[in-house]
């Protein structure tokens, strides 16, 4: 009887917190989901990176499938972003222009990176790929990152001045022909680099699934030399319009997307973006950089270490999308 | 022709219904819930499954094996080798044909009730139901003790998804039997087939077979059509509503 109770009010329980996804087809817990949102929408709007590298392994662990987990998060994404973008824009801290100059590459190595994508499942190795990927690009960023600022804090204790950027100290890739100037980043560099950073930012986007502000962010600081502010809103901005398309593209081609699952996350996404931004925008740059390096290093050597040791059933069971 | 036809049949139908109550066998299955509906807050169910064995000796022990199977579907099923330091897939097997669901339930363990060879033949047990899979150009189930075979039900055991009760058949009365049949949340949706095999004397004595269904209902139903219906339109009211969340939340948490 005692039992029975017992049984019936844990039930009532289970019946508030838990949520069935009708697209990825499992039930999950709400507050599980919206902690997960907060928390990356949180290191989302403090970096201005989309968050994905984080939320889609997140998902998976959950049990989530990838092809859902990769297609849902880009809600998230975009309601994130789109808050965000609208704090920066407000603080008129957006480049469109060089925003939009991005893009224009963006798109175009979207449009690589999905082809290449289906090259490669082709071959049965993409998750390898896919692996491998993160492990170089997160471990030599995340590096190149931790050791920069670290050198910029260890200057400011030792009270030197930060070198002052000279006109004539570009990089040869920066004075290339077609030059524009840049008013909000306060540079006047050539349009190849832009153009091309925008390029390999989509292409590594959608061969990974990630919306790629983390790679952005720091192309645009050290590479092009914009302010970091700038980058990170412009990074948003850029993630804005990517996630968008992606929505509409994963939803007609795949049908992968999940409005219930994207929706309890973006809701804790958006909050989380809140917090993060105006704890983005209290913290020195430096100490934003080094957060950002090691968060990134860390996720790398995550994928290192599951990739490295023995995992515990060596058998995986994956279902055979092309007997669909 | 039509006046002689009738009683005939008549006639022909007493003599069906005289063979299943007096004659040889009958086994009578029933479901508590032959629909299983999933709506927002459905986290897994239970279905009960009650059958009658009619006929027969007075004194015969019945052994009964109930296997459930959720629709077919293809698998692939890697192995993972240490390469270069790197745990990577190195070998796989296709699985063309195996259910996305599977509950295998009997009152004792099957290997007592009869001998392997017909426990095969009549996919009495976990391990004996056929798992079509790709060998070479040909398509055929291995034997028994495939490592690829053996992985795979192991790790469609550990997702929660097959289930084998070796002790899931309950007699409430000598001939009458109950089986709780175990939904799990994640139990991919469609046709489910139940079927029921009796034995006794290590002989397949009688069988039958009903299905139950399960299916998106209300919202849940709604939010899936429209994604595979209405993928342009689905897409487009996601994306609006991404950036309506947005937006609230950034009116919301203004501050300036």
């Amino acid at each position: 009887m005692l039992y029975e109770r017992r049984h019936q009010l844990r039930c009532a329980g289970n019946l508030r917190v838990t949520i069935y996804l009708p697209i990825a087809e499992l039930p999950v817990n709400v507050f599980t989901l919206l902690a997960m949102g907060i928390a990356v929408g949180f290191i989302s709007g403090m970096f201005g990176v989309g968050g994905g590298f984080l939320m889609t392994p997140l998902l998976i662990f959950l049990g989530v499938s990838p092809a859902v987990a990769v297609a849902s998060v880009t809600t998230h994404m975009a309601a994130s972003s789109f808050s965000g973008t609208l704090t920066y824009t407000r603080r008129k801290l957006v480049d469109y222009q060089l925003g939009g100059m991005l893009l224009a590459g963006g798109l175009t190595g979207t449009l690589g990176g999905v082809i290449t994508f289906m090259v490669l499942r082709r071959f049965g190795q993409l998750d390898l790929f896919i692996a491998v990927a993160y492990i170089t690009l997160l471990g030599t960023i995340g590096t190149l990152m931790v050791v920069e600022s670290l050198r910029a804090l260890v200057r400011n204790w030792r009270g030197q001045k930060a070198e002052v950027r000279r006109p004539g100290a570009h990089p040869w890739f920066l004075r290339l022909p077609f030059k524009m100037r840049f008013r909000q980043s306060h540079i006047y560099v050539s349009a190849i680099p832009v153009v091309t950073i925008g390029f390999v930012i989509g292409f590594l986007g959608a061969l990974m699934g990630i919306g790629g502000g983390f790679l952005l962010v720091p192309a645009l600081i050290y590479l092009l030399r914009v302010p970091t502010l700038t980058s990170v809103a412009t990074s948003l901005l850029l993630t804005l319009v990517t996630m968008v398309a992606a929505i509409l593209m994963q939803a007609v081609l795949n049908q992968t997307v999940d409005a219930v699952l994207g929706l309890v996350l973006m809701i804790g996404g958006v909050i989380g973006a809140q917090f993060g931004a105006r704890a983005g925008q209290s913290m020195k740059a430096e100490n934003l950089r080094l957060l950002l390096g090691l968060l990134v290093l860390a996720v790398g050597m995550r994928v290192l270490v599951d990739q490295t040791s023995q995992p515990a059933d060596p058998y995986a069971v994956t279902i055979d999308e092309s007997a669909r | 022709m039509r006046r002689l036809l009738r009683p005939l049949l008549l006639v022909l139908a007493m003599l069906a219904g005289a063979t299943a109550t007096a004659g040889a066998q009958g086994l009578v299955l029933s479901l508590s819930k032959p629909r299983v509906t999933i709506s927002s807050s459905f986290s897994g169910e239970q279905i009960v499954l009650f059958g009658v064995i009619e006929g027969g000796a007075p004194n015969t022990p019945f052994d009964v094996v109930v296997t459930v199977r959720g629709p077919n579907e293809g698998f692939i099923t890697w192995r993972k080798q240490r390469r270069l330091g790197i745990w990577m897939n190195v070998d796989s097997r296709t699985f063309v044909s195996a259910p996305s669901y599977l509950a295998v339930l009997s009152n004792r363990p099957p290997s007592e009730m009869a001998d392997a060879e017909t426990l095969r033949q009549e996919q009495a047990g976990f391990s004996n139901n056929h798992l079509l899979q790709r060998v070479g150009t040909d398509f055929a189930d291995v034997v028994a003790d495939d490592p690829f075979r053996q992985a795979f039900l192991r790790v469609k055991q550990a997702q929660g998804l097959y289930f084998e009760r070796t002790s899931g058949v309950e007699f409430i009365a000598p001939r009458v039997f109950r089986a709780t049949i175990p939904i799990p949340g994640t139990a991919p949706v469609g046709r489910y087939e139940v079927v029921v095999k009796t034995f006794a004397g290590g002989e397949l004595v009688d069988r039958s077979a009903t299905s139950l269904e399960v299916a998106k209902v209300d919202f849940e139903q709604f939010v899936a059509t429209m994604a595979r219906d209405h993928a342009w339109l689905y897409g487009l009211a996601t994306a609006l509503m991404a950036l309506g969340v947005g937006f609230i939340a950034n009116i919301v948490f203004r501050k300036d």
